[in-house]
């Protein structure tokens, strides 16, 4: 079942070797976890199984237990014996759940492994209960499936189905600028402000309210604040939207370049753009200087996890002078990825795909300085001697932008500091 | 379908992972879809396992469905032995898997591998996780055990420990307390099973005189089982408490055939709950929640042990609600059985606990309403796997308990003097003596409508709009009041004037008031 296979890229950028295996990921429902914290008056329901709700669980940690918008529809024996009361019953917890929670505006069908292999239609459901329920609440559905969606994935397909929900932009209005991607509300208004400096009006999708949505049309210009969201590009562009292409804003160079891209696009005078960047690219030069001191020469391994590895390593060695040995992606989307994988050390190992066993045989030949991983390998890892750094906290930590990027080399930094000063 | 936000189990596919992952040189393979992998970290982040599951997952995927899961699942477990080279397999599907038909048992059959594998038959959809450690155990035991065979005669019996599994609540020291006291009856211990056993050890179980239960949820179908195919006897007791532990001793004694002569262990719960400090535990309010078989114990303890009051008892455990129910008469009281936390949360709070004995969603309910806790039972998070000993069973883990439920209360001393100090207004008044006083010198005895807004303005707003009047002889009595009472009872006593629309209050009144409050 392992293969490997080497194919030299288009462009620039080092090989990409693809992989197939065992692959040690979370599904696509985990997104639930950070996406019902950004939309406010949200709530996802999984339709699945008693795993599903324990992974949810597992994986969303304490938060479980501040009462969460989110929940987990359990099949039992009896939906699957006879397929025509799955939806009765469907009906009657959306019933119940929006009578309960009179403040949810916006309620995801969540599609899990269960619900997709015995083909409930959740698309079906969500118009009929939308029909029944909008407009107080809209009903709209996505899937979160392991078998179809890796981790981030569930993002993107969330914010796809979103998209066609989204106002029409009218013909006639004037270039606007939608940035995609959930990112926390702290940097979000980083960003907001950033480009209000250079006399663009930013929206975000996905926005704090359901009513607050973005339009979208023929003159909307969007940049992805996030590299794993190419349904989400497409669906965007379906509605005639242009995306802006830019390396991701992770470290001072990659917010720059991300940032610039979108100027350029709205004609922002230059002298009006480096005005508005210069403080912050200045405080993250200065943090990163120190981080730099720390970091520097270290190589680094990344098992495959969010798509957020290529844009960390490009950050890592470029900014901080890490040196990426092994990096691997759940998915390499070549044209979201294009301006990241120019600036990848031409020497780094690239993997798409997962063989978690092939993985980890090279991380023990190769012994990097530092593995960033998933928590079912982390332990592990460290009890053989390697450092690590747990991948998940990249997602639920702020650290896009200016005045993250020394938080972000700082992640990497706490382990190899914490080694150095156990001596037990 | 049921609308879910916590579970107290997992499916039972984490059962089989528990046994699996207890044990050594077995290998699990697992038909499960991309990201069912989230289950090691429970290993790996909540029990700190240094190692990963000995579980290798097919995680198929969508484009597998149309092509042959079938063959994706065979490449899995060939790969697994070749890579593990384990002594037995064991082979299951997750709830997906179970969807689509394919057969692990089946198909790791026609492999051929070198090696007995073990097929699961897990039931997602109506079954959960401990039934799914049950059936794993039962079946390897059922697989392994052979057949029956002659026991020698022997000085010293032997018996096995069954039951302890990865993630289990405190199994890790239960083990060690039980052998311990096991091997002062003089009783040997042969196989511990699911926890540090090999395949090979179990082809061993039948070489013991009988069986230790210690998790019924997990060990008692192998151990009846075992019962039946080796004739070998298990203990029905749980040897959590110290009634319960000197009825297993007492058991244990039965059913080896051994004399009363053996020095055991002590335990000081036995003092400690008799000592006057404990006096103030007397008739305290608890609630019990959990698995079957530390609710029950709980209880035993809770009403014989540290003479509280049970005001709810109940238990995620269905296959435990009759026996729970039973117990729940003694109190007077209806058991509750429900894996629905939000039942649980309105049993607590209507029950108004004075302390919460649970798992690790109880805790969570418990600080919600303010209410002290302690976790007695799975599913519990990092905190309950701790790195100090702390056993449940046996002599020492009555100390553990006795330590562990009470601390979340207050001391005996501890709470009457912060009783008394806490509505004494005096001792409010004057800042810490270690800090600067700006308070000015309070009035001899300030009247209640004197008084800063501090003292209960929401209950005096709501009773009569007159405010009571202290006469001179009521106010002389009350600074004959030792300091650190006083303020409580003239707030008693102006509440019960209040209550009554009295507008003078006497000498009488504030004797009344202490009667009225009086316990």
């Amino acid at each position: 079942m392992n293969e490997s296979v080497s194919i030299r890229p288009h462009g620039d950028g080092p090989a990409v070797h693809h992989e197939r295996g065992q692959r040690s990921v979370f599904c696509g429902l985990t997104g639930i976890v950070w996406l019902h914290r950004k939309i406010q008056d949200a709530f996802f329901l999984v339709v699945g199984s008693r795993t599903c709700a324990h992974l949810i669980q597992s994986a969303a940690g304490v938060m479980i237990f501040a009462e969460p918008r989110f929940a987990t529809a359990i099949l039992d024996q009896r939906d699957l014996a006879g397929l025509a009361d799955v939806h009765d019953e469907l009906d009657s917890v959306v019933g119940r759940l929006l009578e309960r929670r009179p403040d949810i505006k916006l309620l995801f069908l969540v599609g899990s492994c269960p619900s997709e292999v015995i083909k409930i239609d959740l698309v079906r459901a969500a118009q009929r209960l939308n029909a029944k329920h909008a407009p107080k609440a809209r009903v709209i559905s996505y899937s979160g499936s392991g078998i179809e969606k890796t981790f981030t994935e569930g993002e993107d397909a969330c914010l796809a189905a979103l998209v066609p929900t989204l106002p029409a932009e009218p013909a006639t209005a004037a270039p606007s600028l939608m940035v995609v991607g959930a990112l926390a509300d702290i940097v979000e208004d980083q960003f907001a402000g950033l480009f209000k400096d250079m006399g663009v009006d930013a929206r975000f999708l996905p926005a704090r309210r359901a009513d607050a949505m973005p339009a979208v049309g023929p003159n909307t210009r969007f940049i992805l604040a996030q590299p794993f969201l190419a349904e989400t590009a497409r669906a965007l562009e379906a509605r005639g939207a242009r995306r802006i292409a830019a390396p991701y804003p992770l470290g001072a160079e990659g917010t720059t370049l991300w940032l610039k891209a979108a100027a350029e696009t709205f004609d922002v005078p230059a002298e009006k753009f480096e005005a508005a960047i210069a403080p912050g690219l200045a405080r993250a030069q200065m943090t990163l200087a120190r981080q730099r001191e720390k970091l520097g020469g270290k190589t680094i391994f990344f098992f495959p996890d969010s798509q957020l590895e290529i844009p960390l390593a490009r950050f890592l060695a470029r900014e901080v002078g890490m040196k990426p040995v092994d990096v691997s992606t759940p998915y390499l989307h070549r044209a979201l990825m294009a301006e990241e994988l120019a600036m990848l050390p031409a020497e780094t190992r690239l993997n798409e795909g997962s063989d978690v066993d092939a993985q980890l045989d090279r991380v023990r030949e190769k012994r990097p300085d530092i593995t960033v991983c998933g928590l079912g390998l982390a332990n592990p890892l460290e009890a053989e001697g390697l450092t690590t750094k747990w991948a998940i906290e990249l997602l639920f930590t702020p650290i896009q932008g200016y005045d993250q990027a020394g938080d972000l080399a700082e992640l990497f930094t706490r382990p190899l500091a914490r080694r150095s000063r156990l001596e037990v | 379908m049921q609308l879910t936000l916590w579970t107290y189990e997992g499916p039972p596919h984490i059962g089989a992972m528990r046994v699996a992952t207890g044990m050594k040189g077995l290998h699990f393979v697992l038909h499960a879809p991309q990201g069912d992998t989230y289950a090691d970290l429970l290993f790996t982040m909540i029990e700190r396992r240094a190692e990963r599951p000995p579980v290798t997952y097919t995680t198929f995927q969508a484009r597998d469905l149309g092509t042959d899961t079938a063959e994706v699942f065979k490449d899995a477990a060939r790969a697994a032995y070749e890579r593990h080279h384990p002594r037995a397999i064991i082979v299951g599907a997750s709830c997906t898997a179970e969807l689509i038909q394919d057969d692990p048992g089946g198909l790791a059959k026609t492999l051929g591998l070198p090696c007995p594998v073990i097929p699961l038959e897990l039931s997602a959809y109506s079954r959960k996780e401990n039934w799914g450690a049950a059936e794993t155990l039962y079946r390897l035991a059922r697989g392994l055990a052979g057949e029956r065979r002659e026991r020698p005669a022997r000085a010293r019996p032997l018996a096995n420990l069954l039951g302890p599994t990865a993630l289990g609540f405190r199994h890790r020291d239960d083990i060690i307390e039980i052998t311990k006291l096991l091997n002062a009856l003089g009783v040997d211990v042969n196989v511990t099973a699911p926890m540090g056993a090999t395949p090979d050890d179990l082809t061993r179980l039948g070489d013991a005189d009988f069986n230790v239960v210690l998790y019924p949820e997990v060990a008692l179908p192998a151990a009846q089982y075992l019962e039946k195919a080796h004739g070998q006897p298990y203990t029905k007791t749980v040897p959590i408490g110290i009634g319960a532990t000197r009825d297993f001793i007492a058991e244990v004694r039965k059913i080896a055939n051994l004399p009363e002569t053996a020095e055991l262990p002590t335990s000081n719960l036995p003092w400690w709950s008799r000592s006057v400090d404990s006096t103030y535990l007397t008739g305290k309010r608890v609630f019990i929640f959990g698995d079957g078989t530390h609710v029950l114990a709980a209880e035993r303890i809770a009403r014989e042990e540290i003479g509280f009051d049970v005001v709810g008892l109940g238990t995620y455990s269905r296959e435990f609600a009759r026996e729970v129910r039973e117990r729940a008469k003694l109190h007077n009281i209806e058991a509750l059985i429900t894996d629905d936390y939000l039942d649980v949360e309105k049993a607590i709070a209507d029950a108004h606990p004075e302390l919460v004995l649970g798992t690790q969603m109880e805790r969570h309910i418990s600080k919600r309403l303010r209410l002290p806790c302690a976790v007695i039972s799975a599913p519990t998070h990092v905190q309950d796997f701790p790195a100090r000993y702390a056993p449940q069973m046996g002599f020492e883990g009555a100390n553990v308990i006795f330590d562990s439920w009470v601390h979340p209360l207050m001391m005996g001393l501890e709470e009457h003097l912060l009783g008394m100090f806490r509505e004494d207004s005096e001792f409010h008044e004057h800042a810490s003596h270690l800090g600067v006083s700006s308070a000015p010198a309070p009035a001899p005895i300030p009247t209640a409508a004197e008084q800063p807004v501090a003292a209960a303005p929401t209950a005096a707003a709501a009773s009569s709009p007159v405010e009571p009047q202290w006469t001179d002889e009521a106010t002389k009595e009350l600074k004959k009041i030792p300091f650190f009472v006083r303020g409580k009872a003239r707030g008693n006593t102006e509440k019960y004037a209040r209550e009554r629309g009295l507008t003078t209050i006497s000498v009488g009144t504030l004797y009344d008031a202490k009667a009225h409050y009086g316990r």
